[in-house]
């Protein structure tokens, strides 16, 4: 068996988002490709957190219906999941505060002799559970000198007495692989964006982008960039178009309730053609919903915010990967067509850990349009054959740049004249056009698993990776549309060439793909959804399948 | 680098007797002295909200970005952030950055951010016919409070001392001399410049006569001393009659917004080197 599954879990406060990531460090230094899935409550401290850590040797980005390993700081991590337990299951507890079979440590004992704060119960846990599962104390100490910048003695200190309080009850073997960078859907976002060219980001704190500011926050602590955390999104929006507007690549980030402040300013960058990309994190809604849970009910959202009509990139990565390449691909098509792009993502994706291997230099170069030339003849919105117009910031030598949220001239000067206010109209349209004709270019619809089969899965976003494992296990093909604005019809067509049953798998309840693609004549058979802001996991959406297809 | 005509092409659509001209010619007047200082006109941005004021941007032959509603300041901050060499102007309406737009009015001020707002102040909504703002006083009857206002207004001087705000100070259109020399003492200023102007909305909201015989320049007033600027800022309050100071009610330092940012930035400029340093942590 080369596939194992290791649950987590304790209290908000007991460090069970950072143990998750040790425990998949210590799989990813044994050559297994790692993906960890993080449920908690929107609290700070109390309440029940708990982290599905899973390795194979096979790349994933899924969690399964059962775990082969459950490491409990608190008693609910035993008695909230009985049904991924089997026979086989073993339990690693604190056996000062928590009651069950298996391999109990006295965590306060422990702590208690080392001098060490009640917060590094987790590194003696994972101790444990290191030598319950065969792993060299070697591969743990490597681990934790990596990852551990604060305190290593002492939590080396903690985690040997863990793992000389356990006993081994299987030994996980060690794989060929060496090990892959580890890191967050937000991350990986954060790294397309830097790659893309990013000059600056501006957010203010909403779940399930917040990760996204710490780490551009990191980052600029010692690369040139700008990071602002300015008082509201409304406010974070209309900054990115300032410094559009004088040159700089801007991205900004935030969920729904966020994105809705931020929709007057969507569309005065459709208007004013200023660059802007939007990172939007889905979460489980209506209004406030459920803060730290996942959905992907805001495509149609994504597909129509803002007033008037204009042309917009929505894309939705799958994967860690993806998000890379598609966040760079987002920024650089915003900047060359002066649109926005929105980069649609969510929770499982945003806050889920993933081994990456780094698209780098496999990302498309989006081909530069001329920038205009300067001087007094300078015409910020003039008219061209694509409908884009050279793109100039001041300050530029005896040039006026003029921007404009209303209907303007080809100077950007207002206007309410009904010749120009159509011209205008048919510019933007024409951008349109000529950004369809770019993202046809790249690949924007990926096709998967058994790709001549009838029996076709669609799927958008984040469920890509359980998608993949349900397609690859029953022979199915998998088909997913990555760019969802401008629809790539003819590629989405294309992909599905012969395809008889269509099933569409959601993570919301309207069937919002299966909606889109309705409006361009493409009829799913067969819908699977859920909402109720927990991800799909493998051998559950593998039996709503066949459950369809039977 | 050729003289340029500082008004554009564009038809002027305000009414007859408008505060606004003379707004625009105290503004043009204040950036041909900085041209004469030796600032280059491409280097000047100004950036307007929308309303009467708004329009501005379209007169003004400057670089220029016409934004919405209530939202001039994020955009002007994030233009002067990102390249502090620019000389930002703001324009906006006293609906437009008193009620729409009054969160980020408290942020620009509490972060210094080295621009200057000039808020045309006439006190009542014009491009949408006549309704009350947060500075008409009380009983104003607009087309939406026929029966008159039911609040008071506020003091918007006395909101941007407690804000933070390093330059406050008042024009009126009905004393172009004494407007114009407050814009430009504004735009001097190394931090965020305050200036309402008390305007004559010739439609809606005609107070010439009344500012007339009310308005007088300040003078003999410390304008470093905190204190002493509240208690002129609370002379006039809005609402009841009283004389209505025109001139700087404060003035002092404190780093702005740009000078700390740079102190905190990273200086790497290799985004592949950031990159790989990043994916190196993670393995």
């Amino acid at each position: 068996m080369e596939d194992f599954s290791i649950l987590i879990g304790g209290k908000a406060g007991d460090g069970i988002n950072s143990a998750g990531m040790v425990i998949a460090h210590l799989f990813n230094r044994l050559g297994y490709r790692v993906y960890m899935y993080f449920d908690y409550p929107s609290l700070i401290k109390g309440g029940h957190n708990y982290a599905i850590v899973r390795a194979s040797r096979e790349r994933i980005g899924s969690h399964r219906d059962r775990v082969d390993f459950v490491l409990a700081l608190n008693q609910e991590s035993v008695d909230f999941h009985k049904s991924l337990c089997s026979g086989e299951t073993v339990h690693i507890f604190d056996i000062s505060g928590v009651r069950a079979d298996g391999i109990g440590v006295n965590l306060k004992e422990i702590l208690k002799e080392e001098g060490a704060p009640p917060v590094m119960g987790n590194s003696c846990i994972i101790g444990a559970f290191a030598r319950a599962a065969g792993i060299e104390w070697a591969v743990l100490e490597e681990v934790f000198r990596r990852q551990m910048p604060k305190a290593l003695a002492l939590n080396l200190k903690v985690a040997r007495r863990g793992f000389d309080a356990a006993r081994e009850c299987c030994r996980i073997q060690m794989l060929g692989p060496s090990p892959l960078p580890v890191i967050s859907g937000n991350e990986a976002i954060g790294l397309g964006l830097m790659h893309g060219g990013l000059d600056a980001y501006i957010a203010y704190p909403m779940t399930p982008t917040s990760n996204l500011l710490h780490f551009m926050a990191e980052i600029a602590e010692t690369h040139d960039l700008l990071v602002f955390h300015p008082e509201n999104e409304i406010a974070v929006m209309l900054m990115a178009l300032g410094l559009g507007y004088v040159g700089k690549k801007t991205a900004v980030g935030t969920s729904g309730g966020g994105f809705c402040l931020m929709t007057e300013g969507l569309s005065l960058s459709g208007m004013s053609e200023i660059p802007v990309v939007v990172v939007l994190g889905q979460r489980t809604g209506p209004s406030t919903g459920m803060p730290t849970y996942t959905a992907q009910s805001d495509l149609h959202f994504a597909l129509h915010a803002g007033q008037g009509e204009y042309p917009r990139l929505v894309t939705a990565p799958g994967d860690a990967e993806q998000a890379c390449t598609w966040s760079s691909l987002a920024l650089q098509i915003s900047w060359e067509y002066q649109v926005p792009s929105l980069i649609l993502c969510d929770k499982t994706l945003c806050e889920g850990f993933f081994s990456f291997i780094d698209p780098g230099d496999t990302i498309p170069r989006i081909k530069e349009y001329p920038k205009g030339s300067a001087g007094p003849g300078y015409l910020r919105y003039q008219i061209t054959d694509t409908g884009v117009s050279g793109m100039l910031y001041p300050p530029m030598n005896d040039t006026v740049i003029k921007v404009n949220g209303y209907t303007h001239d080809q100077a950007g000067i207002t206007t309410e004249r009904a010749d120009l206010s159509s011209l205008m109209t048919e510019k933007r349209q024409k951008k349109g056009a000529a950004l369809a004709e770019e993202v046809s270019r790249l690949n924007p619809v990926g096709i998967e698993g058994e790709t001549g089969a009838d029996q076709t899965l669609l799927c958008w976003g984040s469920t890509l990776g359980v998608c993949r494992e349900v397609a690859s296990r029953m022979a199915l093909r998998l088909v997913q549309p990555i760019v969802l604005s401008p629809l790539p019809e003819k590629a989405v067509q294309d992909a599905l060439q012969g395809a008889e049953k269509l099933i569409a798998v959601e993570e919301n309840s309207d069937g919002q793909l299966a909606m889109l693609l309705a409006r361009h004549g493409i009829v799913v058979d067969n819908q699977i959804h859920r909402y109720d802001g927990r991800p799909f996991a493998l051998e559950e959406l593998e039996a709503r399948v066949k459950e369809v297809l039977a | 680098m050729t003289a340029r005509n500082l008004v554009t092409e564009a038809q002027n659509t305000w009414c007859p007797g408008c505060g606004n001209f003379v707004i625009q010619f105290a503004l043009k007047n204040a950036i041909q002295a900085l041209e004469k200082e030796g600032v280059e006109l491409d280097r000047i941005v100004l950036v307007t909200g929308i309303g009467c004021h708004a329009k501005m941007a379209d007169y003004l032959n400057i670089n220029s970005f016409y934004s919405i509603h209530g939202r001039t300041l994020p955009v002007a901050t994030a233009i002067k952030m990102a390249n502090p060499d620019l000389v930002v102007l703001v324009c906006a309406g006293d609906g437009d950055c008193y009620a729409e737009g009054l969160d980020h009015l408290i942020f620009a001020a509490k972060r210094n951010t080295d621009i200057t707002l000039i808020v045309h102040n006439n006190r009542v909504y014009g491009l949408t016919t006549g309704q009350y703002t947060p500075t008409s006083p009380l009983g104003f009857k607009g087309r939406s409070t026929p029966g008159g206002t039911v609040e008071e207004p506020f003091n918007p001087l006395e909101i941007m001392l407690a804000s933070g705000a390093t330059y406050v100070a008042r024009g009126c259109t009905r004393r172009m001399d004494l407007l114009q020399k407050a814009i430009l003492d504004g735009i001097h200023h190394p931090g965020f410049a305050f200036i309402d102007v008390l305007q004559v909305c010739a439609s809606y909201f005609n107070l010439s006569d009344y500012y007339d015989a009310r308005v007088y320049e300040i003078k003999d007033h410390d304008e470093g001393d905190f204190e002493a600027a509240c208690r002129k800022a609370r002379e006039f309050d809005y609402n009841e009659d009283a004389p209505i100071g025109l001139g700087t009610l404060y003035r002092t330092t404190r780093p702005t917004l740009e000078e700390r940012l740079a102190s905190v930035r990273g200086t790497e400029k290799d985004r592949s080197a950031t990159i790989r340093k990043v994916l190196e942590k993670r393995a």
